[in-house]
């Protein structure tokens, strides 16, 4: 669903002396705007950087089938459940082109998977919030999908071939999906009572969790800079940030909904919404695994893994006799 | 079915019918329902990432069938019921989906069981169904068939490689052919609902269809080094409105807001 600038975590590139030349001569495709491809020289730094964000982003994909799929049996009409089975489905999917894309740089979906279950390997911390109501569907699909959506239209020209190709699928269906979101938080917002105060509640409680989503402030990313030079990243955090909320503040209203900010106003100066202080203490706990949900989504992950265990064992012998039996058929 | 003459009501034999096929239409609906509810609560948590998908897809799938089922359903009832009336207002006794479709999932290899018995099973009813007198239910099953194919392909697979890979799968997937094997005797019995819309041409008679059951089951057990469980009877006619008590906890978690908020769109 969405790749968190997780800028904090990755190693400082240093390319070897003896590279200087062959990095001078990346950079200056980079700087042409070519598609670097799998078999292309890289530096071991931009190799090791597309790594962690693409797992990190595939891992996103996988686990934030979670929160929506709670809701999954308990949608309520037969419509909606079918749209959202298709839309979990979807990240599924996104997660595999993502763990694909990451193979082309030399690490294994196993591997990877590793990383993720050992705690490792990040995820984007907004799928460590809770699914509480209905209405947290609606909300995720518009505003989590929305600031995906933010975030990886840009990926979408970046600089790594694979990468860039499978964000062009990711993000039409990451745009469906933000429509459907909207959609949901619309009928509920035209509904009853209930309905309404069911949507406000997903709203406050989604708003900053979204806001968070595009990473520390540009102040405090230590590696975009470098990100922005291999053209990974286009836009900075803040930026991002920015275009969200002049996106998504104009819809809230359109909802009738209130965005939990009390200081939210436009600025007339500057054109853009601004908003109030964003508690960065909030996302560096979610972040060190103690938000609302951390635990449990590891924890399904892990236990749908070693539930699994016996069943990867049976397609692998499964596989090996049929492997001998053709051996032994051909050698007949 | 043809329509009752204007200014009189529905001739008693067609408004016996127009009630069996609605218990008939119910039946195949609920199945599919019931069975995609089922896979729903597999999403995300499957053995591997290929596995999530294909069971969301079957999920999918299944849920598309009972809404284009419930719908008709609804229409031949005629008293304003449509797919979510059918699917969130009813209380176990009234729904009508055979019994191994409410059993529920445990491990992967009862997931499967239940999957490929019941793909076994669509397939010869959507087949002998997409050439029914009923044009509306022979295009709901031709589009149906072409889904259950896939299916089945990705069922009858996996109880293959279960049965066939190590020790601990063929023992758990042996073990699910003994739980659900006493569900299966429903599938083809017929009762006075079948036999109206069989005799109406609508619904095709289970004779036949039972006989390429067993063959193209017995097919894949030996395929899988499975044995075929022998016959036993069976206390339970989901088809007729008694359930195990799987499937009340089932309708309880899916109608939840519906039941908490009645009368509201969503």
């Amino acid at each position: 669903m969405y790749t968190q600038a997780l800028d904090s975590h990755g190693r400082e590139p240093v390319p070897a002396e003896e590279a200087a030349a062959a990095a001078a001569r990346f950079q200056a495709r980079i700087d042409a705007e070519e598609k670097i491809e799998p078999k292309d020289w890289m530096p071991e730094a931009y190799r090791q950087t597309l790594i962690r964000q693409i797992s990190q982003h595939a891992h996103s994909e996988i686990v934030g089938m979670l929160p929506e799929g709670n809701w999954i049996t308990r949608a309520p009409t037969l419509r909606r459940k079918a749209v959202l089975i298709a839309k979990v489905q979807d990240e599924g999917g996104h997660g595999m082109y993502l763990y694909s894309a990451a193979e082309t740089l030399g690490i294994e979906r196993a591997q990877m998977f590793t990383q993720l279950l050992s705690g490792a390997a990040k995820y984007s911390s907004i799928f460590n919030y809770p699914t509480l109501t209905w209405a947290d569907v609606g909300a995720i699909g518009w505003l989590v999908d929305g600031a995906a959506i933010m975030n990886q239209i840009p990926i979408c020209r970046c600089s790594y071939g694979p990468y860039a190709r499978a964000m062009v699928r990711i993000c039409k269906e990451e745009s469906f999906h933000q429509r459907q979101g909207f959609e949901i938080m619309l009928t509920l917002a035209r509904g009853s009572a209930a309905q309404r105060a069911m949507a406000q509640d997903a709203l406050d409680r989604w708003w900053w969790p979204s806001i968070m989503m595009f990473g520390p402030p540009d102040a405090d990313s230590r590696h975009s800079a470098q990100s922005m030079r291999w053209k990974i990243k286009r836009f900075s955090n803040d930026e991002l940030r920015q275009k969200f909320i002049d996106v998504t503040v104009p819809q809230a209203q359109f909802l009738e909904l209130a965005i939990p900010d009390p200081l939210l106003r436009w600025d007339e100066a500057l054109q853009h919404f601004a908003i109030g202080p964003i508690d960065w203490n909030e996302f560096q706990a979610v972040l060190k695994g103690n938000g609302p949900c951390n635990r449990e989504r590891l924890e399904a992950r892990r236990a749908a893994y070693e539930a699994g265990a016996w069943v990867r064992e049976a397609a692998a012998a499964h596989a090996a006799r049929q492997a001998a039996r053709g051996a032994e058929v051909s050698a007949a | 079915m043809s329509a009752a003459a204007p200014g009189s009501g529905p001739a008693p034999g067609e408004r016996a019918l127009r009630a069996a096929l609605f218990r008939y239409v119910l039946r195949l609906g609920d199945t599919s329902l019931v069975l995609g509810q089922r896979l729903g609560e597999w999403i995300g948590h499957a053995p591997a990432l290929e596995e999530d998908l294909a069971l969301a897809n079957l999920a999918l799938d299944l849920i598309g069938q009972a809404r284009l089922l419930l719908t008709y359903a609804g229409e031949i009832e005629a008293e304003g019921r449509d797919e979510d009336a059918l699917a969130y207002l009813r209380d176990a006794p009234e729904f009508l989906n055979l019994t191994l479709a409410e059993q529920p999932n445990g491990d992967f290899a009862h997931t499967i069981v239940r999957q490929w018995l019941l793909d076994a099973w669509q397939l010869e009813v959507y087949e002998a169904l997409s050439a029914s007198a009923d044009t509306r239910l022979a295009a709901i099953a031709a589009k149906a068939q072409k889904e259950t194919r896939y299916h089945y392909r990705f069922s009858s697979g996996w109880l293959i490689r279960l049965g066939d890979g190590t020790a601990e799968s063929r023992g758990r997937t042996q073990q699910a052919l003994d739980s659900l094997w006493r569900f299966t005797e429903e599938l083809f019995s017929a009762d006075e609902v079948d036999e109206r819309v069989i005799a109406a041409g609508i619904a095709p008679a289970p004779g036949p269809a039972a006989e390429r059951w067993r063959q193209q089951t017995d097919r894949d057990l030996r395929a899988a080094t499975l044995p075929r469980p022998s016959a036993q009877p069976h206390p339970w006619y989901g088809k007729r409105g008694v359930h195990t008590e799987h499937l009340g906890h089932l309708l309880a978690e899916m109608q939840h807001l519906q039941r908490t908020y009645p009368g509201v769109h969503w």
